[in-house]
């Protein structure tokens, strides 16, 4: 401790700080600039997300400032069931527009959901299934094919996806299974699932391959089946990844608005029939912020929605980025 | 179960795995083939380079191929430079186990996944009604200017909305630049900044395109974020000021296919519509596959 003390004044004693030439300290001044220029750069990213928050609560922060606001919409009011007609039982309505504006948002929620529990019904085990094709089973060659035309279904834009299901798939549906509503939860749903499909298939794949080869070479060299090893060895092994993906995809299908906009019928109907048409949060907010007097209790009320989808997606994010992360800790810790 | 039958179940399941990839791509050659059969007969010069007529049941779309592309061309203007240099500071200055880089990259990942309806709601609220009208008042417009939906506004929110594939791409291209090339330049005396700018960015530049065409991909297909901040239901007239309205592929596909009052006179308008906008996207998708599997290989070759 003394002597490295010593030493360490010894040196400073014996070798002086070199000068600089002021050419070199305006390179250096210049250097640090452009340093701190790029690390400012780097706030964007976070500003812009905390900026998304702020701005987007403010306006629906008269929702709970305004006494006018607080009366028409308060908590209980969007949440609760509400007595809509005298002599009925209270129920939930979404009529923003009337002379008592009705503003629960237990209709958009339930046509969230149907949408979205159809999507992730058919886009799970299809983009699951398909990945672990990629991953395990199929020839390289048609690996190296599947993953760009995969890219190009998800490069398809949302609106291109909602027409197809509103012109195409809407028709053939209703022809197939004689719905009485030509556009419903199950037609808005597929064509959600279209959208959702290329991110599960995406992150599930990578997951799958970053298991490490040792562990199929293993269960093979065990006796077990080349699908045994795919099934009970690759997957579980990259379980976290395959969850994270499903995450993924239902925090897409939650926000996507075109879809649904253009083809779930934009009825606010509480049944819990896939048959009928729905409305969901996106496509309300959508659908009713054109239409809409800036400053209004329905203009804040599609604001305060706007917050809750921003929450849903950040919560799921989050989850999705943590198990993630435990997928690669742990493959990659078992691996070294 | 002998080794026999369990392989046989093990096939039929691994089928099972095959026809879901098989669907994924059946789906994609359904829409593709839908499009291009109901459409391709109809984008003709006149459709492409006349304004919509008869109230929309006519004409072509002149104007939502000009607004889109001045849309997109804004947007990237505004998204390169920081997403370019937020990349950079990931991965060139940030110092290691940075407590700002490893907040940037979940702000990063997060923006990724914010709904394409929240960005027009911040769009709406921060850049027209908080940004435009301080502007307003500070430049003394008496009537609003700058406090209505508007391209310039419009492009922002995409930038926004681009950044994180901006910031992930050029990152990667980053991480594809060998050090040797960072080391052998500080090594000759060059400053960080001068190795950034003459050896490391020129390094990474095929990366950083691959990004930016998936960035322009990205931002010409999204509707959402466009609906309350400039995109025009109709409007013969090209966007000439940065706070004029504007018309957009996408946005025309979808007044076309929902609010038309004569579906079945529309129709070929509004496949043809769709076909353009697909062309549009996949061939900018292609260019960055194109670019990328080039580079990759170069990179393997090199090694």
């Amino acid at each position: 401790m003394d002597r490295q003390a010593v030493m360490q004044q010894g040196l400073a004693e014996t070798i002086p700080v070199p000068r600089l030439s002021p050419e070199a300290r305006r390179r250096q001044l210049r250097e640090k600039a452009i340093a701190g220029f790029i690390t400012l750069m780097a706030f964007t990213g976070i500003a812009a997300l905390v900026l998304i928050l702020v701005f987007v609560a403010k306006e629906a922060l008269a929702l709970f400032t305004e006494a006018e606001a607080r009366h028409e919409a308060s908590l209980s009011k969007m949440f609760l069931p509400q007595v809509v007609r005298q002599g009925r039982p209270p129920a939930f309505v979404w009529q923003p527009v009337s002379n008592v504006p009705k503003v629960s948002m237990i209709p958009l929620f339930i046509g969230t959901l149907k949408t979205t529990a159809v999507s992730m019904l058919v886009a799970v085990p299809v983009g699951v299934f398909g990945a672990l094709y990629a991953a395990e089973f199929a020839p390289r060659r048609l690996r190296e094919l599947l993953k760009p035309v995969i890219e190009l279904l998800a490069g398809i834009p949302s609106v291109v996806l909602g027409f197809f299901a509103l012109m195409v798939m809407a028709t053939v549906l209703q022809d197939a299974f004689g719905l009485h509503t030509r556009l419903n939860a199950v037609v808005a749903g597929l064509g959600l699932a279209l959208a959702i499909v290329p991110v599960i298939f995406t992150v599930a794949e990578d997951s799958l391959t970053a298991v490490p080869r040792s562990y199929r070479e293993a269960s093979l060299a065990l006796g077990a089946t080349p699908w045994e090893t795919a099934w009970k060895v690759v997957l579980p092994a990259a379980a976290p990844g395959i969850l994270a993906a499903c995450v993924l995809g239902f925090g897409r299908a939650i926000g996507e608005t075109m879809i649904i906009l253009m083809a779930s019928g934009n009825a606010a109907i509480v049944s819990a029939n896939l048959g009928d048409s729905v409305r969901s949060l996106s496509a309300t907010i959508a659908a009713e912020m054109g239409e809409v007097v800036v400053g209004s209790t329905h203009y804040s009320i599609l604001f305060f929605i706007g917050v809750q989808l921003f929450l849903f997606t950040f919560v799921l994010n989050m989850l999705a980025s943590a198990w993630t992360k435990r997928v690669i800790k742990r493959l990659t810790g078992s691996a070294s | 179960m002998t080794y026999t039958s369990r392989r046989a179940v093990g096939l039929a399941l691994t089928t099972l795995t095959g026809l879901a990839a098989f669907i994924m791509v059946a789906m994609l050659a359904l829409i593709l083939l839908d499009v291009v059969a109901n459409g391709a007969g109809h984008v003709t010069w006149e459709f492409l380079t006349q304004p919509p007529s008869d109230g929309m049941m006519g004409g072509g779309i002149f104007p939502a191929i000009v607004g889109t592309a001045a849309l997109t061309l804004l947007m990237t203007l505004a998204v390169m430079p920081v997403g370019v240099l937020t990349a950079v500071y990931l991965h060139e200055y940030a110092p290691p186990g940075s407590r700002l880089a490893r907040w940037v990259r979940v702000a990063v990942v997060n923006l990724a996944g914010v709904p394409s309806i929240v960005f027009g709601l911040f769009g709406l609220g921060f850049f027209i009604l908080f940004v435009g009208r301080g502007m307003d008042r500070m430049l003394g417009h008496e009537e609003m200017y700058w406090a209505q939906p508007g391209i310039l506004w419009a492009s922002l929110t995409l930038a926004v909305l681009t950044l994180p594939v901006v910031i992930v791409s050029t990152e990667e291209a980053l991480r594809a630049v060998p050090l040797d090339h960072r080391t052998a330049s500080l090594a000759l005396g060059a400053t960080q900044s001068q190795t950034l700018a003459r050896v490391v960015l020129p390094g990474a530049l095929p990366g950083i395109l691959t990004g930016t065409v998936l960035a322009i991909s990205r931002g010409a297909g999204e509707v959402a974020p466009i609906l309350f901040t400039g995109a025009a239901y109709f409007l013969p007239d090209l966007p000439s000021r940065l706070n004029s309205q504007f018309m957009h592929l996408g946005y025309h596909t979808y007044v076309l296919a929902t609010q038309s009052p004569d579906v079945e006179a529309t129709r070929p308008l509004l496949y043809a519509t769709v076909l353009v906008l697909l062309l549009l996207t996949f061939a900018l998708n292609l260019v960055a596959v194109i670019i990328r599997t080039r580079t990759r290989r170069k990179a393997a070759g090199a090694h």
